[in-house]
């Protein structure tokens, strides 16, 4: 496979696939072609993307994926162009700009196009995800909906702090899949003790987990008071994502013109001009009364700075956006309570779709130490037609089935539950066993 | 020496067409008159004038029209049109129109669908006479139609921009790329329900439920409904004839003042623009709740019984004044203080914007009303952006202001007029009421029609002295044509630079 652009997504989506394909890197910047030969077990070349040579010399020829990945959206546009005329590579493209990605959904193959993601709409349908489940840090669904993961950070006050497992066991169709101490996972059964701190990864139905989640922070119900800080476009997309989910958020921009042009698109939602650092305006405004404040504005520190002082002023919750990937810890030490980067974001993507060969969806955990992922139950599987509890010892250990679907509908996995051939089942699976879990199933 | 900059020659050789066209309609009358045996010269002269008038002034060199030769066209064709249909009148020589400025009166509020008239009796005047009114009105309906879609929408004037606006929400700025085409498709839409409505009259009477609805009739008032006009031969207007007929009529009026973009969308089928019309929603709330509001008046009152003929009086009414029609079945002036003050609130609110309405229409109130409610919102949160939407789609800020500045003059110029119509009855020894004042004034500059007192549906602005009657034509004139294209001709920079 051809990578084209080793910025932060690039690299990282080379990073994530490196081990299981034939990376070959293109970018344009020397430096940083040497520098990844060194960081990365891939074949780093200097080129253009668009450009014919180049691409051939990366072995166009016999690829069979090609992910268009710098940061200029007509660039990558160009390159998949070139790489689909050249080739007959599977053509992957990542945008900025929804236009884009509007023109090759209304005509699937556009530009030669195979797959398109888009940067902002994605970050916004992520940040708009966290919104929606109050304390989430990390939230993906599977089996068209009908399957939800969420990974949740237990605070002190949680009914669920200092209970096992078995008791903590209320909601109908939910499953305990991993708990996150220490940085280290911890596979749950039955005896172990849920601590507050602790980060749970749970996977269930939608409703369950949206139940679990009100439960689990009393304090923050579903959240009513939105405003997000920034104009951006994606805090654009985040408020037209709020509105079509029925809420009605305020927006806050600084320069008169975007402002005006927001208010016109977004009906729903109040748009304010202004600064968001204006701490009167802020206070006028009752910022501080907010559930959740998201952040999205041009720059990194104005982001850190308007979460902060929103927080300080009383906001329940921020989401903040970080363009550059080495801060979401940091955002997150200082008090922002979830930073969400958008190379991040969109190199998960990437790297999701191009596992999504074996798997029909992936999560990926904790900085890809472990998925969950969505399989479907093949007639010679080692789990079809047993209960769980006699298949399960027969998967790599660390192995959790969170969820079963059959027909569409929701089977809670209980260690007595029977898997039939056709159920697509929801897995927690430790990255270096992926392999062996896809094989038994 | 400063120069004239507007090309005004180009704005006379339109006009030319414009006159020389309306020489067929007044040959038409002409052969209507033989037909009734009556005289043919008081259309043959006017024939003539209107022909040679319009040949010569045609002979202009014309050029490509800008904004600025466009007012004075629509200005001055008004104008022009009104002096032509004057000359029938005078030359027939009967009754109350004999005399030149009733004339005009008449002439003015014919080609402006006004309907306020000078004549107090109908007997003296011939069926040809009479059917120059109606067919005056109904070319002033057609002109303003026309107008509406076409030229005013170029000209980004108030209003106009608006009624743009509006339709660029329901997708369809112009329904055909050429401004011609849409004008031509709206201007055969107001032809067809015309002819509709003639033979559904004519279908009633052959069904024997309209004994006294012939052809004459059904024609006159075909004329003058879909234009919501108001102009009838006969003396008694719309209350000569049966109750079905007075609902097939209230059905059209109601009709001619819908935005005909909407209406043609809807003869093709297609009912989304007008349920996605926030402002048609307005129009018909406006109706329905003067019915309401007018009704239960009347029968706490005692003036009906409870049952179909309050139900109609008060339908029709309220249609007639709000669509600003002014056919009457009934003389509403005789009736309590409550019901005549809801009717001449009822002048002030108007049909849909692009429909043959007048007043200041449906679309500029909603607009006033929605932007006062965001400007009770700013007051709170002055940082917030909120646009006026209509229709879901945001509206500019320069269109919000020239609504208000078009509603803030119109409500001045009412208020100039009634004063003016006041003293100068006071001078001239004519009395009339405050109240009669103010219905006369709304009811001329508004075009409507009826007023109260002697200007009343049965009555006629005739004991008004002459000069009130004058500025009374010129505020017709310049309430038809949406005020800005003649007051801007008073402007020296349309003139000059």
């Amino acid at each position: 496979m051809i990578v084209v652009g080793a910025g932060e997504v690039g690299s990282s989506i080379a990073a994530s696939l490196c081990q299981s394909h034939e990376v070959v890197v293109v970018d344009i910047d020397p430096d940083r072609v040497s520098e990844l030969t060194y960081e990365l077990d891939v074949l780093a070349i200097e080129g253009d993307g668009g450009d014919r040579s180049t691409l051939v010399e990366a072995g166009i020829a016999d690829t069979d994926l090609v992910i268009a990945s710098t940061d200029d959206d007509e660039t990558n546009i160009v390159t998949c162009g070139t790489a689909d005329t050249l080739g007959d590579a599977f053509v992957i493209c990542r945008v900025k700009d929804t236009q884009y990605l509007d023109t090759w959904r209304s005509a699937e193959g556009a530009f030669g196009i195979d797959f398109m993601v888009c940067t902002v709409l994605l970050t916004a349908e992520s940040i708009v995800r966290l919104i929606g489940l109050p304390a989430a840090q990390d939230v993906d669904t599977f089996a068209g909906g009908a399957v939800r993961m969420a990974q949740f950070e237990v605070p002190a006050d949680s009914p669920v702090a200092d209970q096992t497992v078995a008791e903590a066991d209320r909601w109908d169709s939910l499953t305990f899949a991993a708990i996150v101490r220490d940085e280290e996972f911890v596979i749950p059964d039955g005896d172990t003790c849920i601590r507050a701190d602790d980060e749970v990864i749970v996977i269930g139905s939608p409703d369950c987990v949206r139940e679990f989640a009100a439960d689990l922070s009393p304090s923050s119900a579903g959240p009513d008071d939105i405003v997000i800080v920034g104009g951006s476009e994606v805090g654009f997309q985040t408020a037209r994502l709020l509105e079509e989910r029925g809420f009605r958020p305020r927006l806050i921009e600084r320069d008169p013109d975007r402002a005006r042009q927001l208010a016109e698109d977004l009906p729903k939602t109040t748009v304010m001009e202004s600064d968001a650092t204006d701490r009167s305006f802020l206070e006028r405004e009752h910022v501080g009364d907010a559930d959740v404040v998201v952040t999205a504005l041009d720059n990194d520190e104005k982001n850190l700075l308007a979460s902060l002082l929103a927080k300080r002023l009383g906001a329940q919750r921020t989401v903040s956006l970080t363009e550059t990937g080495a801060y979401v810890e940091l955002f997150e030490e200082v008090g922002v309570d979830v930073a969400v980067n958008p190379r991040e974001t969109v190199a998960e993507e990437i790297t999701r779709f191009t596992r999504e060969q074996r798997a029909e969806n992936v999560a990926i955990i904790e900085d890809d130490r472990a998925e969950v992922l969505e399989l479907t139950v093949a007639g010679d599987s080692s789990l079809a037609g047993r209960p769980i509890r006699e298949s399960v010892p027969d998967l790599p250990a660390g192995t959790v089935i969170g969820a079963i679907t059959r027909d569409g509908s929701l089977v809670t996995p209980r260690g007595e539950t029977v898997i039939e051939v056709g159920d697509h089942v929801v897995l927690f699976v430790n990255t270096e066993d992926i392999d062996a879990v896809a094989a038994k199933v | 020496m400063r120069r004239v900059r507007v090309d005004w020659r180009t704005s006379a050789s339109i006009l030319g067409t414009v006159l020389k066209l309306l020489a067929i309609p007044v040959a038409a009358m002409g052969l209507l008159a033989v037909g009734y045996r009556e005289p043919v010269v008081p259309f043959l002269v006017p024939f003539v004038v209107t022909l040679a008038v319009g040949l010569s002034l045609e002979r202009f060199e014309r050029g490509d029209p800008g904004p600025r030769e466009a007012f004075l066209l629509v200005a001055s064709a008004w104008l022009a049109v009104a002096l032509v249909g004057t000359l029938p009148f005078v030359l027939a020589g009967n009754g109350t129109l004999a005399d030149p400025v009733n004339a005009l009166f008449e002439s003015m509020s014919g080609i402006t669908t006004t309907g306020a008239t000078v004549i107090d009796d109908f007997a003296v005047h011939g069926r040809a006479v009479l059917m120059w009114r109606q067919v005056l009105q109904w070319l002033g309906g057609l002109g303003i139609l026309v107008l509406a879609v076409g030229l005013l929408s170029e000209l980004s004037m108030s209003g106009a921009q608006l009624m743009e606006t509006e339709t660029r929400t329901q997708d369809v700025t112009k329904l055909t790329p050429r401004i011609e085409g849409t004008a031509r498709l709206l201007g055969g839409l107001y032809v067809g329900l015309t002819a509709l409505m003639v033979f559904v009259l004519l279908a009633l009477r052959a069904a024997g439920v309209a004994p006294e609805m012939d052809l004459y009739n059904a024609v006159a008032h075909a004329l003058t409904t879909v234009a919501t006009a108001g102009f009838s031969p006969e003396a008694e207007s719309v209350g000569a004839f049966s109750p079905v007929v007075q609902w097939v009529v209230v059905a059209f009026m109601f009709v001619g003042a819908t935005n005909f973009v909407v209406l043609y969308h809807l003869s093709r089928g297609d009912t989304t623009r007008l349920r996605d019309s926030e402002e048609f929603r307005v129009y018909l709330g406006v109706v329905l709740g003067a019915v309401v509001v007018v009704g239960t008046m009347l029968f706490l009152d005692g003036e009906y019984p409870l049952g179909e003929e309050l139900l109609r009086a008060t339908v029709f009414q309220v249609t007639s004044i709000v669509t600003t029609t002014g056919y009457a079945t009934v003389d509403f002036d005789l009736w309590s203080a409550g019901p005549r003050h809801v009717l001449f609130l009822g002048m002030f609110v108007g049909g849909m914007a692009g429909s043959t309405t007048c007043s200041i229409k449906t679309l500029r109130w909603l607009v006033v009303g929605k932007t006062f409610r965001r400007d009770l919102f700013t007051a709170v949160h002055p940082q917030a952006i909120r646009p006026v939407r209509l229709s879901g789609r945001a509206i500019d800020e320069g269109t919000v202001r020239d609504v208000y500045t078009y509603t803030l003059v119109s409500v001045v110029i009412f208020g100039l007029l009634t004063v003016f119509v006041v003293v100068d009855a006071a001078r001239a020894g004519v009395e009339v009421t405050e109240f009669g004042a103010m219905g006369a004034a709304a009811s001329t500059f508004l075009n409507i029609g009826p007023a109260f007192g002697f200007a009343g549906p049965y009555g006629s602005y005739e004991p008004f002295p002459d000069s009130t009657k004058l500025v009374m034509v010129a505020m017709m004139w310049v309430g038809r044509i949406e005020i800005f294209p003649v007051l801007t001709l008073l402007t020296r920079s349309f003139w000059r630079s």
